[in-house]
């Protein structure tokens, strides 16, 4: 029996191997069936204590972790952004250190910095599981994304996966990028060229310009939420031409050589960056996403309770810098 | 003491060509004589350093000694005390303190303080403009009275190009440099390393290699213009390079530095969210890196300056976009010119000597940079061979922001003499 | 003394065979006959198990009994100890068991703490009108106060030893092994 574990963290998908990324998902399996059951609950994490950490709003991730938890009857604690002390001036190291005194098990932490989730990390014994750091990755977000495509197609090797949109300030992408690159899955993305980071192609994807040719190769579009502020930024000229140029709609789907599977992270723009015929479509799996997340992230909390600290090192990897 | 004989050393001097064995005769604070066989007169101490290097006291162009204003990072006194360990017998100040050292009271506070901490040399640089708010000039004439052998609004970019030409104009009549640091605001907003794969990989905001390159060509355009000499501080980008060689070869009067973190690491530094390889200009690609040696080497770059910037201990423990830019210099920056570029068959030992003291005394009109007889006795005396490591808790420098501790590196500074008197001995070992 | 690591077969296809079927009749007298029986084995043998016993009833007896599958993992008290199970089953009980006789069945008993997960889990899902427990082999060795009802054998085993229940459908043969030295947890 493989003795594969995760360590003691979840802070990326580039640090993880393949058979890492196949455990979390094989796991996930059978929490969907907790889901289904009368009473929603099992045991395993009881007398675990969480901490839920948004330094940023989400209540879509928050909520699908908190069901995650309670559904493995952990007790959690809510600490958002406006109650917190970061607001009064105090640093992430002292929030470390404050939650390491309080003696809790995990931590979930959002924040608006990449590289904020390591930066815990390194600092506590709790495990941490990355629930969005800046534009670095969103792990429990891309897993969910590939345990909803394996549902759908029954596998992820060789399939074609598009991420369409704002890459550039993209968790979801980076984390879905190293997640399906490291299944097997060709994966490309799509958007307009100064939401595109430098060197992409360097991560092993094709780039498309145009999001018909996209359409033309896919056989997935996971189709990113377009934060409206990028516009102010500059980042493009309007929402109305992002529509027309880079917009999912059921127009352009219908000139696609084959159907193409739908995600979308949420929360949706609808009309900007998907049409609502493609959203509420026979080939949109976005509700099936959101119920994947709670089996997701109860496989992840799970894992990560059973995880041993010695083996957290090879599990995150050779990522100590340059020296 | 400042009279002694440094006996059985090899004595390198670039400003005369000389590299052989040799004595050197200090008397009263002067260098008396620097020839083979010399005996010590009745009293004269003998220093023996047969088997070391002596050269003159290294000068950098670029140091924040934070004081005044942020003497929780850096003063005078820690500043020079650590300079003089790295093996610098004269440092140049930047203006960005608190209050701005634009004006004459602050540039005479900044010698007077360095008088007092009586290490290194310290020759202040002043402000371009008022406060560093790139509107209004700064009084030239007064902070050269005061001290100043240049000026600056280094930690910012001088941003208007109208304000940049008036400043080269006006710099003529006292024939001092304007040092830039050449960062185009809007490309670098928010930009919190070197825009590129590894900025991609962990999700920061880059800053272009073009941010710097096109203030690089629009300095070298005024300077063209208007005749005036236009220092351009810790160059990082192989862009910037093939700018100033071409310059240099149409004689425009320009210079360059280039700081050993950026002749030594790449962005690949900063892949594990490592805040102590925080540092503006960043650390670009191995392309750069090879870019910068090969300019040192040809004299593209003429000097080599540190871009010391302390720190205080718990500033960069912080998330990456949060913690400040800069890591210190002066203490690594003579091992790594030897481990890096002497060791690493770019440059020879007294070319290094060279980008690090003579070069540098010379463009900013220095005293310094040379062992001539009649010139202050400004000497460091190094082992290039000695292997050491980088232990930032045993530094003299107030701060330990280095992304080089623990490396091991060659090149130990043994004895700095400021004006004849020993001012850092190493301990021995 | 065998050495360790040394399978002693203890019984083979037959013995098995006769004991389930004895096994069999004592679960209908428990549950005083198949109208309320339900049957739910613990993975993967007891729900194997479980399966042979429902076609024994259904050739003596002509009824088919509801059955269902508990994988215990979620519910046991050493993940801290042993860490995560890397394959976690499904489990599958019955659309009703309120009010119903729930036998539950498994190779093995031994510290009795399957068992104790197992009666935590199937309570999640309902209120039984009664438990059973029937287990092929008991082994002594309890660390809880739990005792099974209908039992294939009982052996009375070193704490070192290991009871290795193999079964066709999983193994490919049915045999009982015992094994010096093989407990490895």
């Amino acid at each position: 029996m493989s003795q594969l574990t995760l360590g003691k963290d979840l802070l990326g998908l580039e640090y993880l191997s393949p058979d890492h990324i196949k455990l979390i998902l094989d796991t996930a399996e059978p929490f969907k069936e907790v889901s289904e059951r009368a009473i929603k609950k099992v045991p395993t994490l009881r007398g675990k204590t969480i901490v839920n950490l948004f330094f940023e709003a989400s209540t879509r991730t928050r909520i699908s972790f908190e069901f995650a938890e309670k559904r493995l009857s952990a007790d959690t604690v809510n600490v958002a952004s406006s109650a917190s002390a970061v607001e009064k001036g105090e640093t992430l190291v002292d929030t470390a250190r404050n939650l390491e005194a309080m003696r809790i098990d995990m931590v979930v932490i959002r924040h608006p910095s990449s590289g904020a989730a390591k930066f815990l990390a390194d600092r506590i014994n709790s495990s941490v599981v990355n629930a969005g750091d800046g534009k670095h990755e969103h792990p429990t977000q891309a897993l969910l994304d590939l345990l909803t495509i394996r549902d759908t197609l029954g596998r992820i090797e060789g399939v074609k996966v598009c991420i369409c949109g704002d890459i550039l300030h993209s968790r979801v992408a980076r984390s879905n990028i190293w997640g399906l690159l490291k299944l097997g899955a060709e994966v490309a993305v799509c958007g307009p060229q100064t939401l595109m980071p430098l060197g992409i192609e360097q991560l092993g994807v094709r780039v498309f310009r145009r999001i018909e040719e996209a359409i033309q190769w896919a056989d997935v579009l996971n189709v990113l939420r377009l934060q409206l502020e990028r516009m102010s930024a500059g980042f493009i000229p309007s929402l109305r031409e992002y529509s027309r140029v880079f917009g999912v709609s059921v127009e352009r789907l219908e000139r696609a050589p084959r159907d193409l599977v739908i995600l979308h992270p949420g929360p949706m723009n609808r009309g900007v960056e998907i049409d609502s015929g493609v959203a509420d479509g026979p080939h949109s799996v976005i509700l099936q996403q959101v119920t994947n997340g709670i089996a997701v992230r109860m496989a992840v909390l799970y894992l990560l309770a059973g995880g041993r600290a010695d083996l957290a090192e090879a599990a995150k990897g050779g990522q100590e810098g340059a020296e | 003491m400042t009279t002694l004989l440094l006996s059985g050393g090899r004595v390198i001097d670039p400003s005369r060509d000389h590299d052989a064995p040799a004595d050197l005769l200090v008397i009263d604070g002067r260098i008396e004589a620097v020839e083979a066989g010399l005996s010590a007169p009745d009293g004269v101490a003998v220093v023996d350093v047969s088997g070391l290097v002596v050269a003159p006291g290294l000068v950098d162009l670029h140091t924040h000694l934070r004081e005044p204003g942020h003497e929780g990072k850096e003063t005078v006194a820690t500043g020079t005390r650590a300079a003089v360990a790295g093996g610098f017998t004269a440092i140049c100040a930047m203006p960005n303190t608190d209050p701005v050292t634009d004006n004459q009271a602050t540039v005479g506070f900044i010698v007077k303080q360095a008088a007092e901490a009586a290490a290194a040399r310290v020759y202040p640089i002043g402000a371009v403009s008022l406060g560093q708010r790139g509107e209004q000039l700064a009084e030239f004439g007064e902070l050269v009275g005061a001290g100043a052998v240049a000026v600056s609004d280094d930690g910012h970019p001088v941003v208007s190009g109208h304000l940049m030409r008036t400043a080269l104009e006006y710099a003529q009549t006292f024939g001092i440099p304007v040092a830039d640091h050449c960062e185009e605001p809007t490309l670098a907003a928010g930009g919190v390393m070197h825009e590129g794969i590894v900025s991609t990989r962990l999700g920061l905001k880059g800053i272009p290699a073009a941010a710097e390159e096109i203030m690089v060509a629009r300095n070298i355009l005024l300077a063209e213009l208007t005749g005036g000499h236009v220092h351009l501080c810790h160059m990082s980008t192989r862009g910037s390079v093939e700018l100033i060689r071409r310059a240099k070869e149409r004689g425009v009067p320009v210079t360059a530095e280039a700081c050993p973190h950026h002749f030594t690491l790449t962005h690949e530094a900063c892949a594990a969210y490592d805040t102590s390889a925080k540092m503006n200009p960043p650390l670009r690609e191995p392309e750069d890196v090879a870019a910068i040696r090969e300019a040192l080497k040809d004299g593209t770059i003429d000097v080599i300056a540190t871009d010391h910037a302390p720190h205080h201990y718990d500033a960069k423990e912080r998330e990456f976009d949060d913690a400040p830019f800069g890591i210190i210099g002066l203490e690594t920056a003579l091992g790594l010119g030897v481990t890096e570029l002497v060791r690493g068959g770019v440059l020879t030992l007294p070319e290094l000597i060279a980008r690090m003291s003579t070069v540098p005394a010379r463009i900013f009109h220095l005293p310094g940079g040379t062992l001539a007889p009649g010139a202050p006795a400004d000497v460091v005396v190094l082992d290039p061979g000695a292997t050491w490591t980088v232990d930032p808790s045993m530094f003299f420098s107030k701060s330990r922001n280095t992304p080089f501790a623990g490396r091991e590196l060659r090149g130990r500074v043994i004895r700095t003499l400021v004006g004849g008197r020993t001012v850092f001995q190493a301990r021995a070992t | 003394m065998p050495a360790d690591g040394e399978h002693t077969i203890l019984f083979d296809a037959r013995a098995i065979a006769r004991a389930l079927q004895r096994m069999t009749l004592e679960i209908v007298a428990l549950a005083q006959g198949t109208d309320h029986l339900v049957l739910v084995g613990i993975r993967r043998r007891g729900v194997e198990l479980a399966e042979r016993i429902g076609a024994l009833i259904r050739e003596d007896l002509r009824v088919d009994i509801p059955r269902g599958a508990l994988d215990i993992t979620l519910y046991r008290d050493d993940l801290q100890t042993v860490g995560p199970r890397p394959v976690i089953g499904e489990t599958r009980l019955p659309h009703e068991i309120e009010g119903k006789v729930v036998v539950i069945v498994d190779d093995v008993l031994y510290t009795g703490r399957t068992v104790r997960a197992a009666l935590d889990e199937l309570t999640d899902f309902g209120r039984p009108a009664r438990i059973g427990l029937c287990v092929l082999v008991d082994r002594g060795g309890r660390e809880l106060p739990i005792q099974a009802d209908v039992v294939g054998a009982y052996l009375d085993v070193a704490p070192g030893d290991q009871v290795e229940v193999r079964l066709e459908e999983v193994d490919g043969r049915d045999v009982v092994e015992l094994v010096k030295g093989g407990d490895s947890t």
